[in-house]
Formats: C-alpha cells, sequence, structure tokens
C-alpha cells in the first residue's frame, strides 16, 4: 500500500494553483476601453451578432406572455425624468407640438404628430424586458411597427443603420450636453415586433418609460431601446455620432450588438 | 521506508518497484483541458462581476419588483448605526461584512457585492465583465466541440463512460477515495468517470444553454429554451449554482492532484506522460 504524506513541496505547489485567482488585480487593463487586448476580445461580439444574423430569420418573435404575467410596474431605468427644456416643454403641451422626423438615408424625408402616429395600424405585444443588469420585467407595449414609417419615407439601399437621437442629456461633454443615442441595423428596424410604443400596460406611455416615443426592439436588451425619441436618421455608418460606437452606453464600453 | 507520493526517491530499491511510464494523456486532451482552466478561470470572475450589477437571483418568468420571487440577494443594509453586507438565502439573512456586500476596498469597507479578488475587473465595470464574458464563452464552445469530435477520433470517450462494473465498484471506489488510497493503474475510476462525465456533459452544457437562454435573441431562434429552463430568471439561477458546483469540482479536482501526487499528474496533463505504480498493490 502507498502511503501519502503532504510533503511542503507537495503542499507549496497546491497553494500556488488556489492562489491564481488573487492574482486577478492583473487583468484590470482590460477595462481600458483602448487596449488592444480588449480590442481582441470585443471581436467576439462580431462573431455573436454576425451568428444570430444567420440564425435568425424576421420571423423569428420574441415570446409574447399572457395578461396574467403582467404582475407589476415596468420597471423604469435609465433616466426617468428628462430635464432638457425643449423636451420639458413639449411634455407641457402633453407632446401636442412635439413631432417625429425621419431623415437620413431617405428618399422622403418625414415629419410625423404623435396623433399621425397613434392613428396609423398598432401593435400591441406583451413582452419580456430584459436589462443588461440582469433583470426581467414583463409589461404590454402599444405602438407603430417602425417599418410602416419607414416604408412611408423609402430607405434608400445604401442605408444599413436606423438612428434614435434622444431627447435626454446624459452627461456634460466638453463640447456641451451628451444625450442619449441608438442605433439599430435594418433587420432590426423591419423586424415585425419593433414598435415605437406611446402606450405601456394600456395606458399613455409615462415620462418614466420614455414619453412621447421609446423603441421595442424585443430582441436585444434594454439599452438598446431608446427612450424619449426625438428623431431616426437612417445612415449608412454610425462613426459620426458620438464616439462613433453606435450608442450612448456603447460608447461607454458596451457591446454594440446587445442579442445576448 | 515512506513513499512520498509524486517524488520519485532514485533508489534502486524504489526504482525496481516503479511501475512503466506510459503515454496516458493525448495531445488534445492536453491541450483542450488547458485553454477549459484558463476560460473557465476567467468565466467565473467576469460572471461575477455580471452578477454585481443586478446581485439576486430569482425564480420564474421575471424579476418581482412589485412581488417577491427572489431566492438570493446580496445587499449592504443600516443595521442601527452601522452598515452590514447581508446575505439573503431563501428568506434567512445572515451577516457576511468582509466578504459579501459589504467589502474592503481600498482601506475602507465598501458596499459591493464581492471584492475586488473575486472579480474581472477588480473594480465594479459591467461592459468589460461582459466582453470578457462572451469571449471566453466562445472559447470554450469552440474547444469542447474540438475535444468531443476529437476524443470521439482517438477513442478518449470510451475511457470515460462508466461501465456496469464501474457503477458496482463504486461502494469501493469511494472508501478507498475516503482513505486516500489512489490506485494509479493509468485507467480511470468509477468516481472520477462521473465526475468527468458530469463536467463536460452535464454541468458544462447546462452552463452553455442557460447562459443562452438569457439571451433575448435566442430565446426568439429556441423559445423551447424558455420552457425547459422555467424562465428567463429561473435559468439565470440555474447558471449561478451550475458555477457553484463547478468551482466545487475544481477544489476537489485540486485537491485530488495534490494527494495523488502532483507531480505525477501534471506531467501527465502537460507531457502526456504518466508513472503507474507497481503492480503490487494492497
Amino acid at each position: 500500500m502507498t502511503r501519502f504524506t503532504l510533503s511542503r513541496r507537495t503542499f507549496l505547489t497546491g497553494a500556488t494553483l488556489a492562489s491564481t485567482a488573487s492574482l486577478t488585480g492583473c487583468f484590470d487593463g482590460l477595462g481600458d476601453r483602448d487596449s488592444h487586448v480588449r480590442n481582441v476580445l470585443e471581436m467576439a461580439n462580431s462573431v455573436t451578432y454576425r451568428v444570430q444574423r444567420t440564425l435568425l430569420g424576421n420571423t423569428d418573435l420574441a415570446r409574447e406572455y399572457s395578461e396574467s404575467e403582467i404582475r407589476q410596474p415596468q420597471r423604469p431605468n435609465g433616466t426617468t425624468d428628462p430635464t432638457d427644456d425643449d423636451y420639458l416643454t413639449l411634455a407641457s403641451g402633453h407632446f401636442a407640438g412635439y413631432r417625429l422626423t425621419i431623415g437620413g438615408l431617405v428618399e422622403k424625408p418625414q415629419s410625423f404628430s404623435l396623433d399621425e402616429i397613434r392613428a396609423m395600424p398598432s401593435r400591441t405585444q406583451i413582452t419580456r424586458h430584459d436589462c443588461v443588469e440582469g433583470w426581467s420585467c414583463i409589461a404590454k407595449w402599444t405602438g407603430v411597427q417602425l417599418f410602416r414609417l419607414l416604408d412611408q419615407a423609402q430607405v434608400k439601399p445604401a442605408a444599413r443603420y436606423a438612428v434614435f437621437a434622444c431627447f435626454d442629456t446624459m452627461e456634460q461633454g466638453l463640447d456641451g450636453p451628451i444625450k442619449y443615442y441608438e442605433s439599430i441595423d435594418l433587420m432590426d428596424a423591419h423586424h415585425p415586433q419593433t414598435i415605437l410604443a406611446y402606450g405601456l400596460n394600456d395606458r399613455a406611455l409615462p415620462v418614466s418609460n420614455g414619453a412621447p416615443l421609446r423603441v421595442r426592439v424585443e430582441r436585444q436588451l434594454g439599452y438598446k431601446m431608446a427612450k424619449y425619441i426625438k428623431s431616426i436618421t437612417l445612415v449608412n455608418d454610425f462613426a459620426s455620432y458620438g464616439y462613433g460606437n453606435g450608442g450612448y452606453w456603447e460608447d461607454n464600453g458596451y457591446d454594440w450588438f446587445a442579442g445576448i | 521506508m515512506t513513499t512520498i507520493a509524486g517524488v520519485d526517491t532514485p533508489t534502486d530499491e524504489v526504482s525496481q518497484k516503479r511501475g512503466r511510464l506510459i503515454y496516458r494523456q493525448k495531445l488534445a486532451t492536453r491541450l483542450t483541458h488547458w485553454i477549459w482552466a484558463i476560460s473557465l478561470f476567467f468565466l467565473l470572475l467576469s460572471g461575477l462581476q455580471i452578477f454585481m450589477a443586478r446581485p439576486d437571483l430569482y425564480i420564474g418568468k421575471q424579476s418581482g419588483f412589485g412581488f417577491d420571487n427572489a431566492i438570493l440577494r446580496i445587499d449592504a443594509r443600516k443595521v442601527g448605526n452601522e452598515i452590514q453586507g447581508v446575505t439573503t438565502i431563501f428568506g434567512t439573512s445572515v451577516d457576511t461584512t468582509g466578504w459579501l456586500g459589504l467589502v474592503p476596498e481600498d482601506g475602507s469597507m465598501t458596499a459591493k457585492t464581492f471584492p475586488g479578488w473575486l472579480t474581472v475587473p477588480s473594480y465594479r465595470d459591467l461592459a468589460t465583465g461582459r466582453v470578457v464574458h462572451f469571449f471566453f464563452a466562445w472559447v470554450l464552445v469552440t474547444t469542447l466541440t474540438a475535444w468531443l469530435i476529437a476524443s470521439i477520433v482517438n477513442g478518449h470517450i470510451r475511457e470515460l463512460i462508466p461501465t456496469v462494473s464501474d457503477l458496482k465498484g463504486l461502494p469501493r471506489d469511494i472508501v478507498d477515495h475516503l482513505r486516500l488510497r489512489f490506485h494509479h493503474d493509468g485507467r480511470y475510476n468509477g468516481l472520477q468517470k462521473l465526475s468527468y462525465v458530469g463536467v463536460l456533459f452535464v454541468a458544462l452544457p447546462v452552463m452553455i444553454l442557460t447562459g443562452l437562454t438569457m439571451s433575448p435573441g435566442m430565446d426568439a431562434l429556441f423559445p423551447v429554451l424558455l420552457d425547459i429552463f422555467g424562465g428567463r430568471q429561473t435559468a439565470r439561477t440555474i447558471h449561478f449554482a451550475v458555477m457553484l458546483a463547478l468551482v466545487l469540482f475544481f477544489v476537489v479536482h485540486i485537491l485530488m492532484v495534490v494527494l495523488a501526487g502532483p507531480l505525477n499528474e501534471l506531467r501527465a496533463i502537460v507531457t502526456g506522460w504518466y508513472r503507474t505504480s507497481s503492480a503490487k498493490r494492497s
């Protein structure tokens, strides 16, 4: 029979292996948005994007739930009460003076009042909102499908993305206020569940959830679903917006594709 | 004389008793082992970073804000005049100050789920946590696939599947392990087979599938994932629980390596060569 004695050398080997976890401060460099290693790791997001775009057709819908699954108010997150002057003026008039503009790479730039949008065919969907933080919340959203507006504007073939400009200021930058913005590809923009919502749980969309219009992109995470939408611009490339990463949170290091 | 496990004492008597060197681990096995080791290390620490953004676990389709479906919550609370780190599991609250919820950071106590050494990066940074997590998730999935193909081709997979006699021998294996009596015959025993099969064919696939269930895109492609795992938030909870199981596996795995002779075991998983013990066994 073999006897086992824990020699000093044996112990040190084990201890060395066990202590690797305390080295983790060494990986803080990955937090540097410009580090080369991080840029390599970020390529995984492009792979995820391509794979999901290959697998997911435009008819693949996010699950829709029954009324009984609406068990709580939709949790507001991010900006919940914009203090921007132009927004406050519109809000005080119940958004009667609000107009959504659609421009950029389109044949016929459009401008819609809220009443015009409400008069269009609507879609109501009870879906699960997944926040990048990890929580989920089920609510009923009512709005106009974005493709209906895009069809009226007639998107040019060169367009690849829809960029949402928003009213809410996230922070003060050197060149003035930095406002929320987001971008999605045209596949998501044309998806049947991608709506500009003006209703939440059978009531008008409240300010805390993005009044007068917030986009629902049901196959991505919450930060893609811009609130307080001011205008939509069709572009070939979003490099000229913000820091060029396609959204406010993307400019802060979050992945552009948030289908995961 | 006393034999120190894994350290070959170069006396004539012992060298005669030593078993043969055998080529135990093929290159594909060794390579994938170390890629997994690195991947799981980063997946764990970046996963804990991601968890910090919402340090609660729920059962069901959604997270209860207007109702309570949380089974785990880690937070900092004011108790009397002082702040405490509190971990609540199934309604029972435990003071975890210093470890969870309220942790030492830069010399003072900070309200934060995990201490810096448990996360990548060590400070709060969800965006980077996600970038690191998804990179190594792809590495893990790719390596698992490559390993599966290589192991089917080179026969490694047959060594891992428990046989009927392995299962019959389990009670003896358990007794042998508890007595720290290991057989170095170059084959896996029943307990080893069960734990490796459990990790490779149960735990890691469940990790991958529950991870994908958290993806709103994959849920649209495979809505059945939501039904299999009982909703996105239950999937997240399972993802966390299986993570704990994998950490437990790691601890036992390292313990076994250390107890069974770390140099011989490490040589096998680095170079492939493993020295069996002499045929003489009690």
